[in-house]
């Protein structure tokens, strides 16, 4: 059994459809192995409604927290604290969680040996079946960092599930931005796909998103998604991809059944199979299979 | 009057937070400076369009090895926690990009072989857009950490606000994490940008969850109304979050918007709308300012 191709959808700027279009992908393909990576603000198990077969609970790093008890006040770890994560209140030194970056210096250099180091419970993550198949999916705390850790561990146990259960396809749902979770999703994937819209923003955060994927050697395809919003910025786009030898792989037109869909918990391509916008979402997905040399297109 | 600090935030990306960023700085009745802490992919400039007066690159303190002097006792490598140091037999390895810049393996060191080197984060860039302040942080491509991006944001902000003191509207990343945590510190209003969808409810009640923790009054701005359900307003209601704004799906916001321009720029009953929340949105702040020096 060869290796599993990795699909990724990402696009810089939030908001573009990355994930009704990830669901429709899902959808098509059938029998992939679905990976939500946007572990801060999931949303796709809201169109596959994925039952959890297996919880687990996620760890990454440590905090620290001070022992007022044994704490003689002197104010080391508040020097040394690079992150201004010691707050002090009535002469109480305490360890502002949402600041601490778990790096240890306080511990270390604590001469009272007064703060403790536990692991830090980070969020959860799950192995589900979806409507279209098994799924990797996690939720993060509110306020954790370490994402990236946890987009590294879902695209392990989505590899596993592959290898296990025979199937060539991994299918990605990216996180916005270009940092640390988005950097772990892209690292060997064997296609991004940019979802962008022709606006200003849309197209200042496409061309960081390709810089970014060009820096780690990741092969990139782009959609723009409400292309009939803006002639203009839509031929800009097609400007860059052309430029940047990027092949555009679908022109999607605005369409309310997008909401309707989400609303209605299925993806386009069950909603409106008919529409003019599935017709291109199938047909970029076919071209994308190709891309990702797939051998079975959809 | 006290300065008041407003942070535009939401959990789902692409719900509006720039355009009303934008469009709150535009129609600000008092000196104000606009700032984003969307680092990785800034767009406020795109929209107010500044003429930029200074730039400084923003760098993180990590680890240089000096060979010559290191015993290879391993007490960095022990403490580090980002696995950004390591001993190799007797040979000292240093991973920058890794490197959080806690400082820990200086300090740690008994042999005085480590000294200060810079990685590159990205830039900080400052100007004004007519009478708007504006500040911004731009993160090097291939740079995974923004959160001492932001602080670094943060500092030339206060250099500015020392200089001339106004008030503050900050244009935040999506998400709930630690950028998004990091950008809305200090805030006394945090107005939530949400659409009335399945997702846009979603990420919404993370970012109550998120944010609710940290005792600042939160307001929601439902953008793209009329599209979608009803559930957002339902949760509003159920949670007491006050519906500063409605900002209507129109084709002329959308072309104001793709345009480049403040959709507030578009005039008429839409500047109103966003002096009302500018109104309101102040009086939340300013009152939370008020509780505070009463405690």
């Amino acid at each position: 059994m060869p290796e599993a191709r990795e699909v990724l959808v990402i696009s810089g700027k939030g908001g573009t459809g990355k994930t009704s279009l990830t669901a429709a992908f899902a959808h098509l393909a059938g029998d992939a192995v679905v990976c939500d990576l946007d572990v801060d603000a999931p949303d796709l198990h809201l169109l596959l409604a994925p039952r959890p077969w297996r919880t687990e609970d996620f760890y990454s790093g440590h905090e620290a927290v001070i022992d007022p008890a044994a704490c003689s006040g002197c104010g080391t770890c508040a020097q040394m604290c690079r992150y201004d994560a010691v707050v002090v209140q009535d002469d109480v030194f305490r360890v502002e969680p949402l600041a601490c970056e778990g790096c240890k210096v306080c511990v270390e250099f604590c001469p009272e040996g007064a703060i403790a180091f536990p692991e830090r419970h980070c969020g959860r993550w799950y192995l589900s079946q979806s409507r279209f198949g098994p799924m990797v999916h996690a939720q993060l705390f509110a306020g954790a960092e370490n994402s990236g850790r946890l987009v590294t561990l879902l695209r392990q146990q989505a590899r596993q599930l592959a290898q296990e259960q025979g199937r060539e396809l991994i299918l990605c749902d990216g996180t916005p931005g270009i940092g640390c979770p988005v950097i772990s999703s892209l690292s060997g994937v064997d296609l991004a796909v940019v979802v962008t819209e022709p606006t200003p923003s849309g197209r200042h955060d496409l061309e960081r998103v390709v810089e970014l994927c060009r820096h780690f050697r990741v092969p990139a395809a782009v959609m723009v998604n409400k292309f009939d919003l803006s002639q203009e910025h839509t031929r800009g786009i097609e400007h860059f991809c052309a430029a940047q030898g990027l092949e555009l792989v679908a022109r999607l037109p605005f369409d309310p059944v997008v909401v309707e869909a989400m609303v209605a918990g299925r993806t386009v391509t069950e909603q409106a199979p008919h529409s003019a916008l599935a017709q291109e979402v199938v047909r970029a997905w076919g071209r994308i299979c190709e891309l990702a040399r797939l051998r079975r297109a959809a | 009057m006290a300065t008041v600090r407003i942070a535009v935030a939401s959990g789902k990306g692409g719900t509006g937070k720039t355009t009303v960023a934008a469009s709150l700085a535009w129609v600000w009745d008092a000196p104000v400076v606009a700032a984003d802490l969307d680092v990785e992919e800034p767009n406020l400039h795109l929209f107010l369009r500044p003429r930029i007066t200074g730039r400084r690159t923003a760098t993180l303190e990590v680890p240089e090895a000096d060979e010559s002097l290191c015993t290879a006792c391993g007490a960095c490598a022990e403490l580090c926690q980002f696995k950004a140091i390591s001993l190799l037999g007797e040979v000292l390895l240093t991973f920058p990009e890794m490197c959080h810049g806690c400082g820990g393996c200086l300090a740690v060191c008994p042999a005085g072989a480590l000294s200060a080197g810079r990685r590159e984060l990205g830039e900080v860039i400052w100007g004004a857009a007519g009478e708007i302040g504006f500040v911004m942080g731009r993160l090097r491509v291939g740079e995974a950490m923004s959160p001492p991006l932001m602080r670094a944001v943060h500092r030339r902000l206060e250099e500015m606000l020392a200089r001339r003191p106004a008030d503050v509207i900050v244009d935040a990343p999506p998400g709930v994490s630690c950028p998004a945590l990091a950008a809305v510190a200090g805030a006394d209003l945090i107005l939530m940008i949400t659409e009335p969808t399945p997702f846009g409810l979603y990420d919404l009640r993370l970012a109550h969850q998120a944010f609710s923790s940290l005792g600042v009054p939160l307001a929601v701005v439902v953008n793209r109304a009329g599209l979608g359900e009803r559930g957002v307003y339902e949760f509003c209601r159920e949670e007491g979050l006050p519906i500063l704004a409605e900002i209507p799906y129109h084709r002329r916001l959308a072309e104001t918007y793709c345009q480049g321009r403040p959709v507030a720029a578009a005039g008429g009953e839409v500047q109103g709308w966003f002096q009302e929340l500018a109104r309101r949105a102040r009086e939340l702040a300013a009152g939370e300012q008020e509780e505070a020096a009463h405690a």
